[in-house]
Order: C-alpha cells, then sequence, then structure tokens
C-alpha cells in the first residue's frame, strides 16, 4: 500500500457498562499519538445511530481508512461496524474490534486500573493489526429456495407450512414414522383445552397435501456438507418394508396381521399389530412392518393383493438433498425418573408420568378415555401429582424449569375433576409457575373444582403391597409441618430432557449445545432462532423446554429468518478464505491433505484453494512447510502484530 | 512490600468454542485475573507454532484454546492443534524451558465458567514458575 493507512478509534462507553470499570478517556487518550492513529475519540454508545453517524462523518473528513471499534464483542457488532464501513464507501474487512466489554470490563469489575491497562494494550494490538488489514473481495454466490426440516412435531409443521406457503421448497424429515411429535399424544392442550390432535390432526394432513412438502419421514440426517444457501444432506430412509407410493392405507393387512405388540407411542400401555401405522392420524399414512415381531406368515401380503406394497427385500435408501437452510426442530424426550428412587417410578405400578396419564385420559387411548389404575383396572378415587420431577433439581444435573408441567398438572387436575368430580386431587408443588397468557386464570378456576395444591417437594412414596396404594411424605411448607397423604394414583409431571440423539446431530451440523445439553442459540435476545452457523435455525424444545404456544411461535420467527434469508436469491460467501502464492508451493498436497472441505487442489504439481468451498479456518495456512499460503485477514503478519504488541509498553 | 509477580499471559482463542467461552464468562460476570491478552482466530488450527514461539518472547505463558474434539467448527481443526502444540511442548523441554508455559484447552461456547478457571489457574501456575527467562523486557 503506498498510502499510510489513516485509522480512526472510537471506544464506547456503552453506558457504564465499560465505562464503569475501564477508564475510556485514559484508553482513547493512550492511543491518539499512536503512529497512524488520525481521531480517537470515547462515545456513550458507539452502535447508536448518532454513534454510527460520528464514524460514517469522520471518515469522510478525514478521509479514513480503517476503523477500530473499541466496544463489544465483534460476535455481537461486528456485523453492525462492517456495515457502516460499507456505508461509507470502505471494504469492510478494514474494520477491528476490541472486545472490552464481555473480555475486560465484566470480567475485571474490581480491578478498574487493571483493566484499564489491558483495554488499552488491547487498542494497541488492534490498532497495530488493523495498519495491516487488507480489502477482500466480496463474493456473492446464488441461494438455493429449498428448506431442511428436521423434526416435524407440532415446530417443525408450522414452520414447515409457513415455508410452504412463501413459496420454499420444503424437505421435512422425522425420524418416527409419523410427523405431529409428542402434542399427537396429548389428550387436550392447556389453557383452552382444545382436544390435542383435532387442532394438529388438520395440520398434519395439510402438510402431507402441500405440493411444497415433501415428507421424509422414518429417516435419519447421515451428513451435511456445504455452506449457507448451498447445503448438501444426505438422508437415509429406514426401511418400512411397506412400499410408500403404493400404500393407500386402508389398513386392510392389520386387520389380518395375527401379531401384537406393546406400542411404544401409546406408552407400551396399548398394543399394535406388526404391521401397523402408530396412531390412527398418523401421516403419512402408510404402514411399516416391524421386522423384529413378524413372522413373515404373509397374510399381509395376500390381504394387500394387486396393490403389491408389501416388500420384504426393502433395504435403507440413502437421499442427498440440496437445501438453502435447515431449520433444527428436534424436540424433547420426557424425562424418565427410574433414577428418582424416592418415587417408586418402575417399582409401583400405580406411579405413572404425566405423558402416561395422557395417554390414559385419551379418548383414542388405550383405555379408551376411561380412567383407570393400570395395576387392578380400577378407578382411582385419590389422585395425587408430584412437580418438578426431573426438573430444578441439581441432582440429576437438570438446573433449569421445563416450563410445561405446571400448567400440565393443572390441567389435568382439572380433567380429572370434570371426569370424577367426587375425587381428590392434590398437587404437590415447589411453586406453581403460571406465567403465560391466560394461564393464572386457568389456575385460579381449577383450584374452585376442588383441588388441593400442597406447597412443598415430595420426600419419599410408599407403596401398601395389599392396595397397591400409595402415601406421598411430603412437608407442607404452608402448615410447616411434614405430612402423608395417601392416594390410589400418583402421577409424576415429569420435565423435559434433551433428546439422545442431540449430541450426534449437534456434531453433524456443527452447532453447540449448551449447559443443559440444549442446543445453543447465537444470543439469547437478539438472536434467539439463529445458531452461529449460518443458515442452521432452531425451533421449540430443542432449544430449551418450551410449551407448544411458545414452541409454534418460535417456529414462525426460524421460518421468517429462513424467508428472509432465502429471499435475497444471493449471498455473501466467506471472503477470508486461504490463498496460495504460486511461487512459493513446492505443490507437497500436504494442505489437500489436511482440508477438511477438499478445498484444495493440485494443478500442475501447485496448490490452489478452490474459494467456493473454502471454510477459512485456515488451518493450511499454518501446516504448509513452505509458507506458501496466505489465509486472508488472518495472515502471519496481522497475527504476529498482535502477538508483538500485546505487552509492549 | 516488594510488588508481586504479575506474570503475562498471550491466550489464542478460536471464535466459534473457546472465544465464545470467553464472551459468555463475561456475560455471566465471571471474574478472573486481568494478565490474559486474548488474540482471535478463526480455529485453533491456525495457530502457527511461530506464534507461539513469538509469543514466548514476550510473554510467560502461552494458551491454545479451541472446541473440543469432535466438536470443531471446521471438522478437524482442533486436531492439528493438538499435534502442533505437543511438538512446541518437546522443543520448550529440549531448550529447557517448564513446558507448563504452554497450555493446550478445549473450551466450548457453553463454557464461560471453564474459561474462567483456566485463566485463573494458569496465571496462578505462572505466578510459581516465574518469570520467563525468555522473555524480553
Amino acid at each position: 500500500m503506498i498510502d499510510k493507512p489513516r485509522i480512526g478509534v472510537y471506544v464506547c462507553h456503552c453506558g457504564k457498562n465499560i465505562a464503569g470499570v475501564v477508564n475510556v478517556e485514559d484508553v482513547a487518550e493512550h492511543v491518539r499519538n499512536m503512529a497512524g492513529v488520525i481521531v480517537a475519540k470515547d462515545y456513550r454508545y458507539v452502535c447508536s445511530d448518532p454513534g454510527q453517524d460520528m464514524i460514517k462523518k469522520d471518515i469522510r473528513d478525514y478521509q479514513l481508512d480503517r476503523i477500530v471499534v473499541v466496544a463489544c464483542s465483534p460476535r455481537l457488532h461486528e456485523p453492525t461496524f462492517r456495515r457502516v464501513l460499507e456505508e461509507s464507501g470502505l471494504n469492510p474487512y478494514l474494520l477491528e474490534m476490541v472486545n472490552i466489554r464481555e473480555q475486560c470490563s465484566w470480567v475485571h469489575m474490581d480491578e478498574p486500573d487493571k483493566a484499564t491497562e489491558k483495554a488499552k494494550d488491547l487498542v494497541r494490538m488492534a490498532i497495530l493489526r488493523s495498519q495491516l488489514l487488507e480489502p477482500l473481495e466480496i463474493k456473492e454466490v446464488k441461494v438455493l429456495k429449498s428448506v431442511l426440516i428436521v423434526g416435524g412435531g407440532v415446530s417443525g409443521i408450522s414452520a414447515a407450512l409457513d415455508l410452504a406457503e412463501m413459496g420454499f421448497k420444503v424437505y421435512l424429515v422425522e425420524k418416527n414414522e409419523s410427523i405431529g411429535g409428542h402434542m399427537a399424544q396429548l389428550d387436550k392442550t392447556f389453557p383452552s383445552m382444545d382436544c390435542s390432535i383435532c387442532i394438529l390432526g388438520p395440520k398434519m394432513v395439510e402438510v402431507a397435501r402441500h405440493p411444497k412438502i415433501k415428507i421424509i419421514s422414518h429417516a435419519d440426517i447421515v451428513r451435511v456438507e456445504g455452506y449457507v444457501g448451498n447445503f448438501k444432506v444426505k438422508i437415509r430412509e429406514n426401511p418400512r418394508y411397506v412400499i410408500s407410493d403404493r400404500c393407500t392405507g386402508c389398513g386392510e393387512c392389520q386387520e389380518v396381521c395375527p401379531i401384537e405388540y406393546p406400542n411404544e407411542w401409546d406408552i407400551n400401555l396399548g398394543v399394535r399389530k406388526a404391521i401397523s401405522v402408530p396412531f390412527p392420524q398418523a401421516v403419512p399414512s402408510v404402514y411399516r412392518i416391524n421386522i423384529d415381531y413378524c413372522l413373515q406368515c404373509y397374510k399381509c401380503v395376500e390381504a394387500c393383493g394387486a396393490r403389491e406394497a408389501i416388500d420384504f427385500g426393502q433395504k435403507p435408501k440413502e437421499t442427498e438433498l440440496n437445501v438453502g437452510a435447515i431449520i433444527v426442530a428436534i424436540g424433547f424426550e420426557p424425562y424418565e425418573p427410574y433414577q428418582l428412587k424416592e418415587y417408586g417410578y418402575g417399582t409401583y405400578q400405580n406411579v405413572i408420568t404425566n405423558i402416561e396419564f395422557e395417554r390414559l385420559i385419551n379418548a383414542a387411548g388405550p383405555t379408551e378415555g376411561k380412567l383407570i389404575r393400570v395395576s387392578d383396572m380400577k378407578v382411582p378415587h385419590r389422585i395425587g401429582f408430584i412437580q418438578c420431577v426431573g426438573s430444578r433439581d441439581e441432582r440429576i444435573g437438570h438446573i433449569y424449569c421445563s416450563r410445561f408441567c405446571c400448567m400440565s398438572a393443572i390441567k389435568q387436575a382439572r380433567q380429572i375433576k370434570e371426569k370424577l368430580p367426587e375425587a381428590e386431587v392434590y398437587i404437590f408443588h415447589t411453586e406453581p409457575r403460571t406465567f403465560g397468557k391466560g394461564f393464572e386464570a386457568f389456575f385460579r378456576k381449577t383450584r374452585e373444582y376442588g383441588v388441593s395444591v400442597v406447597r412443598g417437594r415430595a420426600s419419599k412414596v410408599l407403596e401398601d403391597p395389599e392396595t397397591g396404594n400409595l402415601t406421598v411424605f411430603v412437608e407442607d411448607l404452608s402448615l410447616g409441618k411434614p405430612v402423608e397423604v395417601e392416594v390410589d394414583l400418583l402421577i409424576l409431571s415429569v420435565g423435559m430432557s434433551p433428546p439422545k440423539d442431540l449430541e450426534s446431530l449437534s456434531r453433524t451440523l456443527r452447532i453447540p449445545r449448551d449447559p443443559d445439553g440444549f442446543l445453543l442459540e447465537a444470543h439469547p435476545k437478539l438472536r434467539p432462532v439463529d445458531t452461529h452457523t449460518a443458515g442452521i435455525f432452531l425451533a421449540g424444545a430443542c432449544q430449551s423446554p418450551k410449551d407448544i404456544t411458545d414452541s409454534i411461535s418460535q417456529a414462525k420467527a426460524a421460518a421468517a429468518s429462513v424467508a428472509a434469508l432465502l429471499s435475497r436469491g444471493k449471498i455473501r460467501v466467506e471472503s477470508m478464505i486461504a490463498h496460495v502464492n504460486q511461487d512459493l508451493c513446492i505443490g507437497c498436497g500436504l494442505c489437500q491433505e489436511i482440508c477438511p472441505y477438499q478445498a484444495m487442489t493440485i494443478q500442475n504439481k501447485k496448490s490452489k484453494t478452490i474459494p467456493a468451498l473454502c471454510g477459512g479456518c485456515g488451518t493450511c495456512a499454518s501446516t504448509c512447510p513452505e509458507h506458501a499460503i496466505t489465509m486472508k485477514h488472518y495472515t502471519n503478519k496481522q497475527i504476529l502484530a498482535e502477538v508483538v504488541t500485546a505487552f509492549q509498553r | 512490600m516488594a510488588e508481586e509477580f504479575e506474570p503475562k499471559l498471550i491466550a489464542f482463542t478460536c471464535n466459534w468454542c473457546s472465544y465464545a467461552g470467553a464472551d459468555l464468562a463475561g456475560v455471566s460476570r465471571m471474574q478472573y485475573p486481568p494478565n490474559v491478552r486474548v488474540i482471535r482466530l478463526m480455529c485453533s488450527g491456525r495457530v502457527d507454532p511461530i506464534f507461539i514461539l513469538e509469543a514466548l518472547k514476550r510473554a510467560d505463558g502461552v494458551l491454545v484454546t479451541g472446541c473440543h474434539i469432535g466438536d470443531c467448527h471446521y471438522v478437524s481443526g482442533n486436531l492439528h492443534a493438538e499435534v502442533r502444540v505437543k511438538l512446541v511442548k518437546k522443543a520448550l523441554e529440549m531448550v529447557g524451558l517448564e513446558p507448563e508455559r504452554l497450555k493446550l484447552e478445549w473450551i466450548s461456547a457453553s463454557e464461560g465458567e471453564k474459561f474462567a478457571r483456566v485463566i485463573k489457574e494458569m496465571v496462578d501456575q505462572l505466578k510459581k514458575l516465574g518469570k520467563n527467562p525468555l522473555r524480553d523486557g
């Protein structure tokens, strides 16, 4: 570069967030006379409109060509300030951000002097680095107007319908045979007491019928490659032993099948045939043979007749999808309370979970909606609920509130009182959380039905082996003394756990998980449905426990975010890529060997980068024995400038 | 009273996991010693042995952090970082420098607490080791 860089430095107060600890005036003053620095200012909120305008004006007035913003994390506001540079006609890569909030003022709150010294060092490092920054080429590629949605629960369904209505092609991949998720298992929803499948079923059918949506059920995600706008996803469809296109869903095969096995969808309380659908409203309405139970008597083949839908030779089928964006909506798993021995789940027959209760009280469930205990088929008259089972419990590593179980218990208590008005119903709770719209009114109304709400965490449950009745031991915090309550049926209000396959999926998609094990959003407030991998979004309980209302809200937000991304038609690709100096390259091929993206190719015994494939990690640059590879924006010179300045005073 | 030795620590972080972890430490207001200067890279695989050696001419210790094995945003960059840090550690031993002055840690985006702890532990350790004899100034 012929002209010397002209640098503007802007130190942000962030109200008191930074200025409350770091002496921002001192920091600005410290660098004001450094070589290349034309202006150095401190300002209350640099990210505000006037703050941005100040930078733009300075760029004009002083012909600045490097901007150093000393504020919060670049992970938060780098895009904001890059835009400021672009709008001023500068290449966005001529920006350098210094993080003195998350990584200085907030972590050294009791050491203002040392924090200020550190801030000065960090700013000097950035100024040195900024002098070496180079404009990078901005490239755009076309984005595919298609979306993969992983998970066909209510979140996936809502997002799929919204996107399909906007004209995008949607692939809805579901692990189970049918879409619908947990909502399809529920009897009624709170606080509106809608019949769950009655409001979900039509949506499921709409998904199946929509010309823009393709459901791929009973399938897994094998691999995800590519980048925002152009993902390549490998899907494996597991064999059903029934050919989807030929199955009419008539159910004649099921009628003749002699084998029954526990229906997992009915929490093993009911049975299903070896060839069947898990529930009558299943979508797609394609039957499946469970080969582990099938006798291969071929009665189903006979019943199917000329339709010839049954194929015992079916193998897993792999297909590749090309999509522009991905929404992850794989939901949750109900907490399995075996570990909490004090409640006797799995040992005492009359201790069940809230999800099992949903099937028990459901008219289409195994008891046709008749509320009975499984142990002796008797109608229970005293029923208890224990709250926070698998939630807010440090012992099992679930410190979070699952956000649905309080309302679920209140709703279930109401359902019991509607069916058996004389029944005694107790809810043993830590504290009822009725935060949503209409929740508190619903809770009050339920109490009017005569439900006893006992504040206190149940410490243990004992069974009377003769009657199968259960005694709940709890310290009633309102009375201030321990009480014992005998019930005929006990329902554990279990919370949500991250699905077991979330770990492997998070690796396949390269999106991190939070300390609770759910998927991590890009920012808890500003980007709640984005992930740190561009083009991948989150919806529903896989991000954190939430009820149906919140899941749908998030699904709609994710759909809108995908639409905002894909409607542009084009997207910028990574500018920070590797570049091989052809004069220095000896063609050893080491870079090609280590590149995870196959972005290095050898032509005429020289290595070259394929720009569209390069992910920008820079591992090749530090591997090259000849130092022939430059990692743009993270060159050796730029990084070493920071190293050299780090403690230089 | 003589002033306590304040070690100088340079930390290389990857953008996706460990830098985010450091941000989370801040958001959660976890306090750690201000002796560290973080240099943000896109991937721990970018860390060249030269960076470590140059850093050891100016600091008392160097920390390299990245995503946990299997979680690398760029699939395998952290595996290369691991090999290089091991090699440099050997070289340090050969020239008689305490290998503890160089440390490799995997810190995820959700491990703010770990980031704060690692910095604190390393600063404590460097205080015990004293000034790096290779450091100028």
